[in-house]
Parts: C-alpha cells; structure tokens; sequence
C-alpha cells in the first residue's frame, strides 16, 4: 500500500516533466472539441440547386420561393434545358436539378394532378438521400398549401398533416448530439494510447526489470501506472464539458455526477484495455500499431458516426462488448435526456463487466518474471 | 550465499541451450567474476538468481533464500544493475535513489553510509537528469540504486562496459570497499584486467562453466609454454603457425601473436621455425595472461565436445 504512493510520487513527476505531453492533452481536445462539431455536421446545408421551368407559371415561381426559402438549398441556376442543368451535375456545381414540366400549373388545376422531375447527384450518399428527403417534405407541404386555395372547402378531401416533434432534442440541435460522442471519443484516445505507451514505455527503457527486483507487487505496481491516467482522462472530460458549454452552449440536462459515475466505469474498462495491450506488446511501435487498429474499430462501431440500431445483429453484438458505444449512449441519455443512474444501470453495468475483464486479463498476463 | 546446483535454462521450447546444468557456489563476502562471450549464459544467470527468470531445472539459492519459491524475499535482500542502464531518464539523480529508496520501504538517510563514497562524486549533479549523465556518471548512480536498500548480495552484469577506463578504475575501487563491508558480489565483465581482481574467477562457454578458480590458480595451471611474437604481417604469419603440425593454439593478441607450440625444444629452434615464416620477426617467451588461460581451456577436448 505504501508503495503505491511512491509510484505515484514518481509517475506524476514524470508527467510534469513532459511538457509535450501537457500540451497535447489539453491543446489538442479543445482545438477539436472546438472545430469537429463546426466540420462534422449532419445537417445538410447549402444544396445548389438547378431549376429547369418550363411551366413560367406564378404557381411554379412560388414553389421555387418556397423550396430556397426553406434554408437547404440554394439556387444555383435556373436553365431552359434539362440537358444544360445536368451538365451543371456532370461538372460538379449542382447537387440536384427540379424540373417543372410545361402546363404544369393549368394541369394541375385542371386535372388535379401533375409530375414532377428531380434528379439529385448521388456520389455523397448522405447528402442525397437528405436533399431527396427535404425537397420531397417541402414539396409535400405545399402540395396541401395549393390544395386548400384551389379546391373549394366543400371539396376538400382529408389530408394528414404530420408534425414531428422531436423529443429532447426539440430543434434536432446537432451540436448537443455530437459534442458528448467527440468528447467520449478524446477521452477513448488518450486514455487508451497513454496508458498503452506508459507501460511499454517502461519495458523499452529496460526501468520494468528494476522494478520487477523490488518487492513491490505487481497489483499496486499498476494500479500505480493506471490511476494517474484515470485522473488526467477525467480533467480531459472536464475541460471537453467546460470547452462545449462555452463555446456552444451545451448544458447537460441530467446531473453532472451521474455523468462522472459513468465516465469512472467507462475508465477502468479503457485504462483495463490499454493495459491489456501494453503487456502483449514489447515495444511502443508495437502498442502503436495495436491500439491504433482498435482505436479505428472502436470508432466505426460506437455510434458515434453510424446507427448502432441498423447494424446487422452480430456488428451489434461486437459493439456490446466495447466499453464506448455504451458511454456514449449513456452520455446522450444523460446530457440530453437527463437520464438518471437508474436508467442508465444496464450500460454501468456492462462497462464494468468489460473493465473486470480486460483488467484481469491484463494483470494475469503481466508477469514480473518470464 | 549463493548456492547453484545443476541449473538448466533453453530458450525457444529447448531449441536454445542458455545453460546446460551449471554449478557453483559463492561464500559471504567474495567477489566471483564471470567470464565468457556473448551468449555463454551469463545474463540468463544473473536473471534467474535475481528471480526474473524461471530455470527448467535444477536449485538456487540465494542468501538462503529459494529462487522459485522464495522469490519475495530474494528481491528485498539482492541488488541489480542489468546490463542495460535502467534507471528513469527524465528523474533527476536525486529522484532515482529517492524513488528506489522508497520502494524498498528504506530512505536515503538510513542507507547513506553505504552509498556515501559513490554519492559523493554525484553530489554535483544531483539535479541532473539522468538521462544527461556521463556513462560512467550513469553506472555509479546504478550503482548506488541497487545498493540503497542494504543488500545481502549484489548482482552487476557487465557494469563498466562502454565504461572509461579512469571511471572503471574507480568503479573497481568501490566494488572492493563494498566487498570489506561484507557484501557478497557475482559480477561479469568483458575485461580481463578487472577479472584479475576478482576472489574468483568462473569462465561460462555456451551455458557450461568451464572453470572456476582464483585467478592466481587459474594462470598456475597454465602448463605449456606460451611464446609472443612480434611481426609486421600479422595476418599471414598466423595463417601459417596455424597450418604448421607444431602448433597447438595460436591467435593474435593486440599487437603481437600468441603462440603455443607443442613440441618442447630450445628457444633457437623456434626462433628459426618462425623466421623461416618470416625473417623480421621476433620471439619472446612470456607468462601467460588470463585470455590465454581461457583460449587454453576452449581447446581441451572435454570443451568443445559440450
């Protein structure tokens, strides 16, 4: 028990003395708190569309109007030929092209019903699938608009009109869901290639032999080398909370120290795995390569950039067993839910199942003698 | 003190003999050197006794202590200095005794005296980081790192090497102080000069001990006649002594050649074997060195067959 103090003693001199350190660990998560969330936008913006009107009718100006007035699309151009408006596609300055048919607006009051044309530029998936999205939602409401001003009321059939509300997050804020899966993903990244690179560390200077002829023993030797990490991790969360209620705003709804609880757990499942990776490795080129390829992995299958929900059965399974797809829904829950601890129990719990794993892997596999 | 019976160590699944049963003891407050090339076992020794390594076979015990099942107290009782400089680079001097001193549940203060010759030197750079040390700076802080807890014995694996030589001096200097304190020391070096100074000297050869002895024996038992030679074309001459039926070992020795004939004859027969080789070089009969002893003992046939 003593000794664990003096381990301490030492690792935390050593921290201070590594100024590069320091820097990256606070500089680096608040330039990227402060620009990732600007840069890794969801919502789609600027849409250049291009507008073949054939119709020149003051119902098809209108629509126009109301589809750049929508704030997803800006009109590019507007152009006499389908084939001008798609070479707009073709060199990349448009995204999607509306085609108004000639008559558009007689036909539709005459015979109630008339198509229309959009060909949307499919390379960005995403984008694609939301511009078609958008457009068909405004196009849909001013379908119903032009209903009730052309039929008389005593012909007007039933129309649904559909007003999400969107529950937590009532103006879909992307920002209030990014900011906690970017701050979770800072702290996967030091918390997991620090403590990696501690230990090994250790090893490739030869130190760990010397330390393995004291009697220290190995439990509190690395409970030594650890809880150094899950401080400076949990001063890195801090800063990442303070740097996203400053700059945007952010203010969790649940409490703060349910937030901490969680992040705890979250730690001594990833200090554990950085642990683990340490001992299989001999040297820091080693570790690198390692946690860098759990690191990729980790990130894809978290949930921080795609849906965990539709993924097939077994992604889902594999991402159960990784300690961050499970705080970074817990930390959702809590900064936009305002989830307590009891609602939030089922992800503690794995993550602590997955910590006591990794972590007695790790301490099994460290031998102070070979 | 130490107490080894029959150890074996392969690396590899057995593939890789470290040491082939190997057997010796070392009393309180002697100095036992080994001696040997790269890979004769050495380190493989040093990290069994010092429970880093588990032997295949065979006991050890170290100030009384058993190295596989008394492992615990074998650590608070030895000290090391790997071959490696192993200390933290980014402590200062201070900081590494403090550090080592604290984990062996001791302080600086208590164990002073033992390390006050060493420390002193340090004294100057105490603030320095170890890392910006001199080589030798370095050892003598290694030095005092494993003595700061008061061992029973101490284990150094080839500490002065890439050592200077006033540096080693010292270091040697030190070593014999520590020795009058009682302190049982099992040392390797690559240097023949420094074995000489040993109690006694063991030469290790691909994990078997060849020989273990004083050093005054060890040279005592050196029966042949040794000659040097000088010469200008040291590389011919040796090719030729070594394809002469006459000779029985013979090798170059920084300047000169050293050569073991076999027959016993007068120094002038010799001498005109040798400048019928090569006219302008000269013979001298000389005692023989440590290295001699050691080349001597890799050739009997008892050797090379392990």
């Amino acid at each position: 028990m003593r000794s664990l103090f003096f381990i301490l003693e030492k690792e935390f001199r050593q921290m201070r003395r590594r100024k590069g350190l320091i820097r990256t660990l606070f500089i680096a998560p608040i330039i990227q708190l402060i620009l990732m969330p600007l840069a890794a936008n969801y919502s789609v913006k600027n849409i250049s569309l291009v507008v073949v009107d054939h119709d020149h009718s003051s119902t098809s100006r209108e629509m126009v109007a109301k589809i750049t007035s929508s704030g997803h699309f800006n009109l590019y151009a507007t152009s006499e030929s389908n084939k001008e408006a798609l070479s707009y596609v073709e060199h990349d300055k448009a995204d999607l092209v509306l085609e108004i048919p000639p008559h558009f607006e007689r036909n539709l009051v005459r015979e109630n019903s008339e198509k229309l044309s959009v060909e949307i530029n499919a390379i960005e998936g995403v984008k694609a699938g939301l511009a078609g999205a958008y457009l068909s939602q405004i196009l849909l409401d001013y379908n119903a608009d032009i209903r009730e001003r052309f039929l008389p009321p005593t012909h007007q059939a039933f129309v649904f009109r559909i007003i999400p509300i969107h529950w937590y997050n009532v103006f879909l804020n992307y920002y209030l869901y990014i900011i906690p899966g970017i701050l979770v993903n800072l702290v996967t990244g030091i918390g997991l290639m620090q403590t990696a690179f501690n230990l090994v560390n250790e090893k490739e200077i030869g130190t760990i032999e010397q330390i393995n002829v004291t009697p220290v023993k190995k439990f509190w030797f690395i409970l030594g080398k650890l809880l150094p990490f899950y401080i400076l991790s949990a001063i890195i969360f801090s800063v990442g909370l303070l740097v996203g209620f400053v700059f945007y705003g952010m203010v969790p709804v649940g409490s703060i120290a349910t937030m901490y609880i969680a992040l705890l757990d979250f730690l001594f499942a990833l200090v554990g795995f950085g642990l683990l990776l340490s001992t299989y490795a001999e040297s820091q080129q080693q570790v690198m390569s390692l946690a860098f390829f759990f690191m990729n992995i980790l990130n894809m299958m978290s949930g921080l950039f795609t849906n965990l929900d539709s993924m097939p059965a077994w992604a889902q399974f594999i991402t159960n067993c990784f300690p961050l797809s499970h705080f970074i829904k817990a930390m959702r829950m809590i900064c936009l839910k305002g989830s307590g601890l009891a609602d939030i129990t089922p992800h503690l719990l794995y993550m602590f199942a997955i910590g006591l794993v990794f972590n007695t892997w790790a301490v099994l596999n460290y031998k102070k003698r070979s | 003190m130490i107490e080894v019976n029959n150890i074996v160590k392969t690396y590899n699944k057995g593939k890789v003999k470290a040491l082939n049963g190997i057997s010796f003891s070392v009393g309180k407050g002697e100095v036992l050197g080994l001696i040997g090339p790269d890979g004769a076992g050495k380190t493989s020794l040093f990290r069994i006794l010092t429970t880093l390594l588990l032997p295949d076979s065979g006991e050890a015990q170290v100030n009384n202590f058993h190295v596989v099942t008394n492992f615990n107290d074998i650590r608070t009782c030895v000290g090391y200095m790997p071959g490696r400089f192993s200390l933290y680079l980014d402590l200062t001097v201070e900081e590494n005794l403090h550090f080592f001193a604290t984990v062996f549940n001791t302080t600086i203060e208590e164990n002073y005296h033992l390390i006050k010759d060493i420390y002193e030197q340090l004294q100057p750079f105490k603030e320095r980081k170890a890392g910006k040390l001199s080589g030798g700076m370095k050892q003598k802080l290694a030095l005092c790192c494993a003595l700061i807890h008061k061992p029973a014995v101490l284990f150094l694996d080839e500490p002065t090497t890439g050592v200077d030589v006033v540096s080693r001096k010292e270091f040697w200097q030190m070593l014999g102080r520590l020795k009058e304190q009682g302190l049982t020391i099992l040392v390797s070096t690559p240097y023949m000069d420094e074995a000489l100074l040993c109690d006694r000297i063991a030469f290790m050869h691909k994990g078997d001990i060849l020989s273990i002895n004083t050093p005054k024996e060890i040279l005592a038992s050196f029966h042949r006649e040794l000659f040097a030679i000088k010469t200008t074309k040291t590389f011919q001459l040796l090719n030729a002594l070594r394809s002469l039926p006459d000779t029985y070992t013979c090798f170059a020795f920084g300047e000169s050649i050293h050569w073991v004939p076999k027959i016993h004859t007068t120094p002038s027969a010799l001498q005109s074997i040798i400048q019928a080789l090569d006219e302008n070089a000269t013979l001298e009969k000389i005692n023989p060195t440590l290295e001699d002893c050691f080349i001597d003992l890799l050739n009997q046939p008892n050797a090379s067959s392990n």
